[in-house]
């Protein structure tokens, strides 16, 4: 690559399908901090890149990918996506699941969403038939590649009526990368997906997701995102709740070392009377790392009795750590239970003397201090396995993170 | 006499606000191996500042002076490394940790000691018994081993468990730092049974108390008298007792 006439932009439209999205990529561009939903997170980052499509990768060379970088998923039903293509080989699904051909619609003010579909590539399409159970299923998106490459999976999930999935959504990759998924979720009455999202993309990859969810009446989208690598990345997320007595739980952590940039931006929106959400947001951040916070419950009219709970909470673990929340609430119904909070702290003093004086090495002690201000986020996953694959997560991120 | 703990001169402040306000002022204390030796004296006299200290508090700094155990420089070292070498502060104060489950964190620093002193690790078996017994011993109900460390905890189960990381930390010098204050006089019995218990030619001890009653069951070898950031008079056991009949002000006269 040389030359100053390289650009994401050039790149992404050079490859672009034709069609609304193409046209709203070519007027608006990438988002900058001109945009108030992106004030905290300008993408000027990736200007200067150009983003190839990736190369194919053999059935082989998929393997051992997906054994270096996700092999809990060895065990699960799963389907792999390596550089952007299904690896039929790799991919195993259970009785009464079925793939269709996916498709994530455009949600024109997203500029996320804009990109996926502007360069769409076929992602997973599931679908869970009425009243099934699909037990777990693991959705693993890998790239790999020495010059910069790009992926944008649109995923689509839908539960049919009381059905039930459990979707373990990692993404990982090596080299230097853009990943761009976009999954669109319905859950239908009575139906309950868990979406436990695991981003430990390459510390050179970029991460730009989004989650559009829409959930009938009884239903549940009960999610969970630990954000640990990646040097730049978004997870945004829109919850719309469309029937009566529906739930979300949008929960995440991001851990941060480095110079590492992380955003999670959700917007819930309350359409229908008698509905939950709750949101448990944990950033833990070192070094020069930058956390961001975008939260917003949206209440409408017709949305009474609206339950409503967010907390962000950040743990600065250096001066130079930062972290920028914006909750915001908006409501329009009169007869409402919403709460939110945010908090800002640094490790507490004489905690870490009380663990040291019990000869508990420095280091040790503050990743005790760390998991405990993780728990009552990650205690909110319920399935074993996954509860149990996030915390392996977390506590090798800690032994490798980046040295001080 | 042997040289177990040794404190010589010893001075240290504290950031109060911006200005430093000095508080122990050329402390002298000698310990001796195998000895229980006691500190009373009025509030404010800078008693635990002298256990925090010892035990590596770095909030603390030492402007003068020096401590020893066992011939290495105390004040040079880690608290960590402190607690490897077997010191060990029961605390006035103990610290509650939401989110950290007391067995693990038990089992973290029983182990992390195990291992800075070249001992082998205990695993999750081993190290239930060995917890067991104590908790056991210490009338504490192994239902306390599943909450987080001193969160929800009485005042006196707090003590209690300090009590229990002493005696699973097995440490060669214990300060208690009013471990006996809130205790009721069953409670008082256990915890000076868990220290005695302990007492033998390599432990030494200094207990921090207000009161007799306590000594009335672990008997001090020496008991001190602490006022405004210095040892003012040692003697024996009578001392103690001396105090609960006169209080401070005989031996505070004597300096002033
Ligand atoms: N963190 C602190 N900031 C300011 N003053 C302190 C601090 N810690 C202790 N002090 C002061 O130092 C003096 C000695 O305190 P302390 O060591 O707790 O005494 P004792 O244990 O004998 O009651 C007191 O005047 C106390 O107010
Ligand atoms: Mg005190």
């Amino acid at each position: 690559m040389s030359g100053a006439e390289i650009s994401a932009l050039g790149s992404f439209m050079a490859r672009a399908h034709e069609g609304q999205a193409r046209t709203l990529l070519e007027q608006q561009g990438l988002p900058g901090r001109r945009l108030e939903a992106w004030r905290y997170t300008p993408l000027r980052a990736l200007e200067t890149t150009g983003f190839a499509a990736p190369a194919p990768v053999a059935p082989d060379e998929a393997r051992a990918l997906l054994a270096r970088l996700a092999p809990e998923a060895d065990a699960s039903h799963r389907v792999v996506f390596v550089n952007g293509a299904l690896v039929p080989e790799l991919t195993s699904l259970p009785e009464g699941v079925r793939l269709v051909a996916a498709d994530a619609p455009l949600v024109a003010d997203r500029p996320i969403s804009v990109l996926n579909t502007a360069l769409a590539q076929p992602g997973l399409g599931l679908h869970v038939s009425a009243g099934a159970d699909a037990g777990q299923i693991a959705l693993v998106a890998l790239v790999t590649g020495d010059a910069p490459v790009s992926t944008h999976l649109a995923h689509q999930v839908t539960l049919e009526a009381d059905a039930r999935l459990t979707l373990l959504d990692i993404q990982s990759g090596e080299g230097p990368y853009l990943a761009n998924p976009v999954l669109g979720v319905r859950v239908a009455e009575g139906a309950r997906l868990t979406h436990l999202r695991v981003q430990q993309d390459s510390q050179d990859a970029v991460n730009l997701a989004f989650v559009n969810a829409d959930v009938s009446s009884r239903g549940l989208y009960d999610s969970f995102t630990l954000t640990l690598g990646a040097r730049l990345s978004r997870h945004e997320v829109l919850a719309h709740l469309g029937g009566s007595n529906a739930a979300v739980h949008v929960n995440a952590a991001q851990l941060l070392a480095g110079n590492r940039h992380a955003d999670l931006t959700s917007v819930i929106r309350h359409a229908a009377p008698d509905c939950i959400s709750r949101q448990t947001v944990k950033n833990v951040i070192m070094e020069g790392g930058h956390g961001v916070f975008q939260g917003k419950i949206h209440v409408d009219r017709i949305a009474q009795k609206t339950d409503g709970y967010q907390m962000n909470q950040a743990l600065l673990l250096s001066e130079r750590a930062q972290i920028d929340s914006k909750p915001e609430l908006e409501i329009y119904a009169d007869d409402v239970k919403c709460s939110h909070g945010a908090t800002v702290g640094a490790l507490d003093d004489e905690q870490l003397f009380y663990l040291r004086a019990r000869g508990i090495p420095h280091d040790e002690a503050r990743a005790m201090l760390v998991r405990a201000f993780l728990l009552d986020a990650l205690s909110l996953v319920q399935d074993e396995t996954a509860s149990a694959l996030l915390d392996r997560r977390v506590e090798t991120w800690w032994q490798k993170r980046d040295p001080e | 006499m042997n040289d177990f703990l040794k404190i010589s001169g010893l001075c240290a402040q504290i950031d109060d606000n911006g200005t430093p306000k000095e508080i122990l002022r050329g402390l002298d204390l000698d310990i001796p191996k195998g000895e229980i030796h006691a500190i009373m004296g009025p509030n404010g006299s800078g008693k635990s500042t002298l256990s925090y200290v010892l035990a590596g508090r770095d909030d603390y700094e030492v402007t003068g002076g020096s401590a020893t155990f066992d011939g290495a420089d105390l004040l040079a070292l880690e608290p960590e490394e402190r607690a490897a070498l077997g010191v060990f502060l029961a605390f006035q104060a103990p610290v509650e940790l939401p989110g950290v489950n007391n067995a693990n964190f038990l089992r973290t620093a029983v182990n992390a000691v195990r291992r800075a002193r070249e001992e082998p690790e205990l695993d999750a078996v081993g190290f239930l018994k060995a917890v067991r017994a104590e908790t056991k011993h210490l009338h504490m109900s192994d239902e306390m081993l599943k909450r987080n460390v001193n969160v929800g905890f009485s005042g006196g189960e707090k003590k209690r468990n300090e009590v229990l990381q002493m005696r699973m930390l097995r440490p060669r010098f214990a300060i208690l730092d009013e471990t006996d204050s809130g205790l009721d006089i069953d409670a008082l019995r256990i915890v000076a049974e868990g220290v005695n218990s302990l007492r033998g030619p390599d432990f030494s001890a200094l207990i921090i108390t207000h009161h007799q009653r306590l000594l009335d069951y672990i008997q001090p070898d020496r008991v001190h008298v602490m006022a405004k950031g210095q040892i003012i008079h040692s003697g024996g056991a009578e001392v103690a007792l001396a105090l609960e009949a006169q209080g401070y002000q005989q031996y505070l006269e004597a300096v002033a």
